[in-house]
């Protein structure tokens, strides 16, 4: 009798100190989570600030000026276009 | 001797010593369970809460507004974390240059923070709002006593005032005040949640104990505007807007086949990022919000609605000598006399007599059933806030005068939006789509109007009439057959007519063959010389459908040969 109590002693005092460890565990993988969960956020914060830059740079109105002054670009115009036939192969891709 | 009969222990004690310790065992006993019970029983939430503002925490849990993108997913309106600068004015104390520190980050004068700092009755006061985060972050390295920080969102509209009237913007606290930001508001608006978490001695989250309300993202919301077509759209009509030293002007690219918006814009306009000058006149979406008399631009729909039922044929001869018509106290004119015209001539050269003989022949009420088919009169149902329904008066009040004036666009007001998509009964062969703001999935069942042959029919006079001998030449493009009409209308001012004051305008198809796009163009009040549609607006009109089939990528139809204009001197003139 006495030796099985002592058995689920030590059987308990096993299962409380696992309990304590997963916990902590569990809180330092909770902390890491958050900490990522953080940085995605973040990074979406990054991202909406990147595309508010790529769409300010790529403005059509900009990208025209730079293909004209500084590339001497010009719109294709009728006179310079070859239309070609939609039943030619490939060539209108 | 035993142990029982050792004298100490036979001594009587007197009984109610053990009473006594009895009694006081019960009370400290009864004392215990009282205070178990008080703060188990009725102290239990307020304890439970002291305890748990140890280490648990609601923190909030931030939502975006949603982005506006374009039909190719272009960003249109972004939003992203600002931070607002806040005090508490008794709490303030500004060690050494704090005060002139913070003045500099935040480019106002130090007199200004004072000044706003120096209302002590409120204990909440902005310094500044919408800092943009890197700026924030140095004025939270100060560390000055009392002044604080909050996330707040700033949109920002890449596009500027290219996109202005169709974007509208949001308000400081990042709700939708105009255009689709408003109009939208239900969708894009995010929702943020809150959640309880438990916090360790260092500040970081080891668990989660509750969502107390899931936040919500908000939602984007993609436009049937193309970006491309739009800067076209935008671009050409500043310098026609400009060159004709125009008080305003609009313009809509219509895709026919969806009846997708590719394009809206308006002028003036302003830039939706920096609103400090801000009137109202820049503001207006004149496009959907404006109506104004359209004048020879609703000639096709009378000629068409003739031909529909049946009271005229394409060569019928209408004589319109001698350019004059009288019907009771009015007389209709046309610019130049023009003598015998079929009904083609009458819309090639825009004859105004020979529009209100065709009337005459319909029935008010047939006219009217026309006019509210192709949308005069009925708000567009874009979502828009305040989509003028235009004008047009019930058919039983209708008098023979103003039936007449009405075939040629003259007491009738429409927006500029309504011409452009009742014009897709004719690029349709004689369907109407409902027009959309938004990208559609798939085109969208037309409703028929007019007959198949009859908006084929119309095609044809429209593209004579964009041809030399017609009123709009300048309209022509170099490899796609165009259609279209001119119209240029007396502004209504004080109930009258201005006398030089004009609208001008032009409405049409590309190709003429199978046409994909509708446009129209409207300017107000050119005021450099020239204010006939056919001079101001139709070139406006062929160089932003030039482009705008070129990026579609749609092909020719006509062969490459130089468009020819008439010799200066010969063009014809509309009546106006």
């Amino acid at each position: 009798m006495a030796r099985l109590s002592l058995l689920l002693l030590l059987a308990l005092a096993v299962a409380a100190i696992g309990l304590v460890t997963s916990q902590h565990k569990a809180r330092k993988l909770h902390t890491e989570l958050e900490r990522e969960q953080a940085r995605a956020q973040a990074l979406d914060v990054e991202w909406g600030q990147l595309q508010l830059e790529q769409s300010t740079w790529a403005m059509h109105s900009r990208v025209a000026k730079l293909a004209g002054e500084r590339l001497r670009m010009r719109p294709a115009d009728a006179k310079r276009t070859v239309v070609v036939g939609a039943d030619a192969p490939e060539a209108t891709k | 001797m035993r142990f029982a009969d050792a004298p100490p222990v036979n001594v009587r004690l007197p009984s109610w010593r053990a009473r006594v310790l009895i009694v006081l065992f019960a009370a400290a006993f009864a004392a215990l369970v009282g205070r178990a019970a008080y703060l188990q029983g009725f102290k239990h939430d307020f304890l439970q809460a002291k305890g748990e503002s140890r280490y648990s925490r609601v923190i909030e849990i931030p939502a975006n507004r949603g982005r506006i993108l374009d039909r190719n997913g272009e960003a249109l309106a972004v939003s992203t974390p600002v931070k607002s600068i806040w005090a508490i004015p008794d709490e303030v104390q500004f060690e050494g240059r704090q005060l002139e520190s913070l003045a500099k980050l935040l480019e106002m004068p130090p007199r200004e923070i004072r000044k706003r700092l120096d209302d002590t009755d409120r204990d909440f006061v902005y310094i500044k709002r919408q800092v943009p985060p890197e700026v924030a972050d140095r004025i939270a390295d100060l560390r000055i006593r009392g002044v604080f920080q909050s996330r707040e969102y700033r949109r920002y509209y890449p596009g500027g005032e290219v996109m202005a009237h169709v974007l509208g913007f949001t308000g400081v606290d990042d709700t939708g005040q105009e255009g689709i930001e408003l109009a939208f508001q239900g969708e894009l608006a995010g929702r943020p949640g809150s959640r309880r978490v438990i916090k360790d001695r260092m500040g970081r989250i080891v668990e989660d104990v509750e969502s107390i309300r899931a936040a919500q993202e908000g939602r984007d919301v993609v436009l049937s505007l193309d970006s491309r077509v739009q800067h076209l759209a935008f671009q050409h009509l500043r310098q026609a807007v400009e060159a004709n030293r125009a008080k305003g002007g609009g313009i809509v690219v219509i895709d026919a086949i969806t009846g997708e918006l590719l394009a809206l814009a308006n002028l003036p306009t302003y830039n939706p990022n920096n609103r400090a000058r801000l009137q109202g006149a820049q503001l207006r979406n004149r496009v959907v919000t404006d109506t104004f008399e359209p004048g020879s631009t609703l000639k096709p729909f009378t000629v068409a609605l003739a031909l529909d039922t049946g009271k005229v044929r394409p060569e019928t001869v209408i004589q319109t000598a001698p350019g004059t018509l009288t019907i009771g106290p009015a007389t209709i004119r046309d610019a130049h006399p023009n003598g015998a015209l079929t009904v083609r001539q009458v819309i090639q050269k825009s004859s105004n007599v020979g529009a209100a003989k065709i009337a005459l022949g319909m029935t008010p009420e047939t006219m009217w059933g026309l006019f509210d088919d192709v949308g005069f009169g009925v708000p567009p149902r874009l979502g828009f806030p305040g989509e003028a329904p235009g004008k047009v008066r019930p058919f039983k009040t209708w008098k023979p005068t103003e039936q007449a004036t009405m075939s040629y666009g003259h007491g009738i007001a429409v927006s500029l939006v309504q011409l452009a998509r009742a014009y897709t009964v004719f690029a349709r062969d004689g369907e109407i789509v409902p027009i959309s703001l938004t990208k559609v999935a798939s085109p969208p069942p037309g409703h028929r109007v007019l007959a198949e042959g009859t908006a084929r029919e119309m095609r044809v006079m429209l593209e004579m009439a964009v041809q030399p001998g017609g009123t709009a030449p300048r309209a022509q493009i170099m490899g796609y057959r165009v259609g279209g009409k001119t119209g240029t209308a007396h502004k209504q001012e004080h109930g009258g007519y201005a006398a030089n004051k004009y609208i001008s305008s032009f409405v049409g198809f590309a190709p003429a063959s199978n046409p994909r796009l509708v446009i129209a163009v409207m300017l107000d009040e050119p005021s450099a010389g020239e204010y006939y549609g056919g001079a101001v607006a139709a070139p406006v009109f062929s160089q932003v459908m030039a482009g705008a089939l070129r990026v579609l990528g749609v092909p020719p139809d006509a062969p490459m040969t130089p468009i020819e204009l008439p010799a200066p001197g010969s063009e014809v003139r509309e009546s106006v």
